[in-house]
């Protein structure tokens, strides 16, 4: 038996796994935190949250413009690849003019989760 | 002459102004004293942002870029780099800004909408000396996400609030060593999910009933010393001293609402929340003037603060259409039991139709409990509750019927089982 306290929203209900019957989930409030409770235990993941630099002509933007553009993955990737996605991140740039939801990286670290932009830059 | 004034353009006034359209209202202005609109929001990087409003999860500027879109829609007059500076009785607006210099303008409705601030190292106490390196946890999010830079390298952070907890994160992600979360009183005042996905994620210890009790270092913090606290007495306890060599001190310590201008303009303010007095339609002591959002009372979660900014822009509506309302006999809303506050802290039972929502905290940990509403020596309402703490604020739909049938006032109170 695992107990965990559930991350799906601002609840914060507490979960109890079970690991020996089929990992059934008991505790939850919704149909969400039944599944967040079976991968939290077998596969975990969770939605990275960053910045990317802004380049305007290659160079970094004047003081009075966007210098970093706020970024999210699409989905929930692995929890060990938070790290390496990370790392991915750092690397990136984009180019204004940006909006919400542009692909600034496609299948990030190999998943199934592309890094997308979640602020319109002009 | 504008129907409505909107002073802050954040989360509240920007939900507030898309309503006001909706409910008929003409000229509308909001004032930003930022460059952009969005407020808090936009520092706010993290996802689950939406989920009660939008039933969806998303970040803070996706959040805001909802309401921005919504806003472009309609003729609202965005004033940015606008600082108001005062509000006159007559519901004149003093405001200034680098584009049209000194402005006067009047409005028939204003709604305060100004947010909070945070609590800082002055209000707090801190032996030691004062080198750089010390800053409030917001701050910190705002250099790190809006202007790229990171404020240290090793890291310990004062208060589980939320604001603290997501820069733990945040701050590990981008490199930094952060060495520990230190905790006054017996519990986080944190969400638990963020106390799950941001520091048991990352093996970042939570130090319940600890504090730090001397910062030191020369031109920058070199050290903090961390020390266990009585739990009765909140005082350290000599002895338990333990020592993290670090170069940054973040504060997450609490937030209070930013209430100049309401108190210059003579506005009643509550004391608990540190916020204006309202009634059930927000509306302030000063006739017209509505308040909702962190100006109002400090919230843990936005989609809250954009349904009492539609409450307010609503009432503000009517108040331009129909002018002052027949207040009839007005119920006080008394706490009792380890409730700490309530909004509002008055209803007008006259006009009442459908459930009246009554927001409050409580001042500990709360398991499986009800909450009652009663008024002299009668219960009118009772809601049971799993479970409550202080770091989340809780609701209650009170029926009209119930609230016509008080007299004086109605005592909201929190009862373990």
């Amino acid at each position: 038996m695992k107990e965990l306290i559930c991350i799906v929203c601002p609840r914060g209900c507490r979960l109890t796994v079970n690991e020996n019957n089929d990992y059934a989930v008991t505790g939850n409030s919704c149909k969400r935190g039944e599944v967040y409770g079976k991968a939290e235990v077998t596969a975990p993941v969770r939605v990275v949250t960053s910045t990317v630099r802004v380049l305007q002509d290659g160079r970094v933007p004047s003081r009075d413009r966007a210098v970093r553009c706020p970024v999210k993955t699409s989905d929930a990737i692995p929890k060990g690849l938070i790290f390496d996605a990370v790392k991915a991140i750092e690397a990136a740039s984009v180019k204004p003019p940006v909006r919400i939801g542009d692909v600034i990286i496609p299948h990030i670290c190999g998943t199934q989760a592309d890094l997308v932009a979640t602020k319109n830059i002009i | 002459m504008y129907d409505l004034i909107i002073i802050g353009g954040g989360p509240a006034g920007l939900a507030a102004a898309v309503k006001a359209k909706e409910c008929g209202l003409k000229k509308v202005m909001i004032c930003e004293r930022s460059t952009e609109l969005g407020g808090i929001l936009n520092q706010c990087i993290h996802n689950g942002f939406g989920l009660t409003y939008f039933k969806e999860e998303l970040t803070g500027p996706e959040y805001a870029s909802r309401f921005i879109d919504m806003l472009k829609e309609t003729d609202v007059e965005v004033r940015t780099d606008t600082m108001v500076l005062d509000i006159s009785p007559e519901k004149e607006v003093h405001m200034v800004s680098p584009a049209m210099g000194y402005r006067v303008e009047k409005a028939k409705a204003v709604i305060l909408a100004m947010g909070c601030r945070e609590r800082s190292r002055g209000a707090l106490s801190i032996p030691g000396t004062r080198p750089a390196g010390v800053y409030t946890a917001g701050a910190a999010q705002k250099y790190v996400n809006i202007d790229g830079y990171l404020p240290g390298r090793r890291v310990v952070i004062l208060g589980s609030g939320d604001i603290g907890l997501i820069m733990a994160r945040r701050l590990t992600l981008e490199g930094c060593k952060v060495l520990a979360c230190v905790e006054l009183n017996e519990y986080s005042s944190g969400l638990n999910r963020n106390i799950v996905q941001c520091l048991n994620d990352y093996d970042i210890p939570l130090l319940l009933s600890h504090t730090v009790t001397n910062i030191s270092g020369d031109r920058r913090v070199e050290r903090v010393t961390v020390s266990e606290v009585d739990n009765k007495t909140k005082q350290p306890i000599p002895g338990t001293e333990q020592y993290f060599d670090c170069d940054t001190l973040l504060l997450s310590v609490g937030l209070i609402p930013e209430n100049e201008l309401s108190r210059d303009a003579g506005i009643n303010l509550d004391p608990r929340t540190k916020g204006p007095y309202v009634y059930d339609n927000m509306e302030t002591s000063l006739p017209g003037v509505f308040a909702c959002g962190n100006v109002l009372h400090v919230h843990d979660l936005v989609d809250f603060v954009t349904q009492e900014a539609q409450r307010a822009a609503a009432a503000a509506a009517e108040y331009v259409k129909k002018g002052q309302p027949e207040r009839g006999e007005v119920l006080d809303v008394k706490t009792a039991g380890g409730v700490t506050y309530t909004v509002p802290q008055q209803i007008c039972p006259a006009d009442l139709e459908g459930d009246t929502k009554v927001s409050f905290r409580v001042n500990r940990v709360f398991g499986k409990s009800r909450i009652v509403v009663s008024s002299g020596d009668r219960e009118l309402f009772t809601q049971k509750k799993p479970f409550m703490m202080p770091g989340e604020m809780q609701n209650v739909m009170l029926p009209a019927d119930i609230l016509k049938a008080a007299e004086d006032s109605i005592t909201v109170e929190a009862r373990e089982d």
